[in-house]
């Protein structure tokens, strides 16, 4: 009794999974499955791993390890997550493991907190106490839709907001990174990243409104 | 509400993570102030995805994880 409604909550998170398909097939030992996994996610992995490691030679050996690692849990994954929430965990764990030992990292306990207190938009430019409207703009923001078109979509635009968001804290890059460019839902991203959800949405709040700001400084330089 | 409490929820409004009344509290205010107005549309800019060039033009080295897989195939109890 129990077994079958096990089973049939197994079987109800398998077809949410967007990898269900794939995933059968690679325990089939479809290589072209497995393949087109590493395709999808050894990117996103390698993304990740540099915001613990820095170097990207190391990067890259904990994103070999942890493949092989998959493959070696894989006959005891039993769907409770998602596939891919299951994989970055194994990434996260083996990452975190090589930056203490490396000791090239700042410990993770001090990441979790990095930027937290800082406003997303700087103090000044709202009007003080003594303002015609306290907390109200000092200027607005400028409306970027009166720029020229091909400014905003230029590669050079692109590449400064990829640089933006390798710049930021660790933990804030790797949210901003699953959920605005992988389009990951944030609950899957806590159980990725085992977060909070209301440590995600800080560390989500804090990366979006700093690449904002890098954005504004580059579109209008002062 | 002010202005600047209101650039400090707009990732929780993208996310349909306020709660009532706030989020009623968060329109009534864009209803009224054109500078918030254009300050969201500026984070929708800056949330736009955008290519991870590098990543993308990154081919990972993939005979060794071949191999790892084959390895792992041929021990599977099951697998042909």
């Amino acid at each position: 009794m129990s077994d079958s409604t096990l089973a049939s909550e197994r079987l109800a998170v398998e077809a949410s999974d967007p990898d269900a398909e794939l995933l059968a097939r690679v325990r089939g030992g479809d290589e072209q499955a497995f393949l087109t996994l590493v395709e999808r996610y050894g990117p996103v992995m390698l993304r990740l791993a540099m915001t613990y490691v820095r170097s990207r030679a190391v990067a890259e050996e904990v994103v070999q390890d942890t493949w092989i690692g998959i493959l070696r849990s894989l006959p005891r994954f039993e769907g409770r997550s998602s596939l891919r929430t299951w994989m970055l965990r194994i990434l996260a764990n083996r990452a975190r493991t090589r930056a203490v030992k490396e000791a090239r990292c700042v410990p993770f306990s001090a990441l979790a907190a990095e930027g937290d207190d800082e406003p997303g938009v700087a103090a000044e430019r709202f009007q003080g106490p003594d303002g015609q409207y306290p907390g109200g703009w000092t200027a607005f923001p400028t409306d970027w839709d009166t720029l020229p078109e091909q400014r905003l979509l230029a590669r050079e635009t692109l590449e400064h907001v990829d640089a933006a968001i390798r710049g930021l804290p660790a933990r804030q890059q790797e949210v901003i990174v699953l959920r605005d460019l992988e389009g990951w839902s944030a609950e899957e991203v806590c159980e990725a990243l085992e977060l909070t959800q209301a440590n995600q949405r800080v560390l989500l709040h804090r990366a979006r409104s700093r690449v904002r700001q890098s954005l504004e400084h580059y579109l209008e330089p002062a | 509400m002010r202005c600047q409490e209101l650039v400090e929820l707009v990732s929780d409004y993208f996310d349909g993570a306020l709660e009532e009344p706030q989020r009623a509290r968060f329109e009534a205010h864009l209803a009224v102030c054109p500078g918030c107005v254009t300050y969201l549309e500026q984070m929708r800019t800056a949330m736009r995805p955008v290519h991870d060039v590098q990543a993308l033009e990154h081919r990972p080295e993939v005979v060794v994880l071949l191999e790892a897989f084959r390895d792992w195939r041929s021990a599977q109890p099951h697998a042909c």
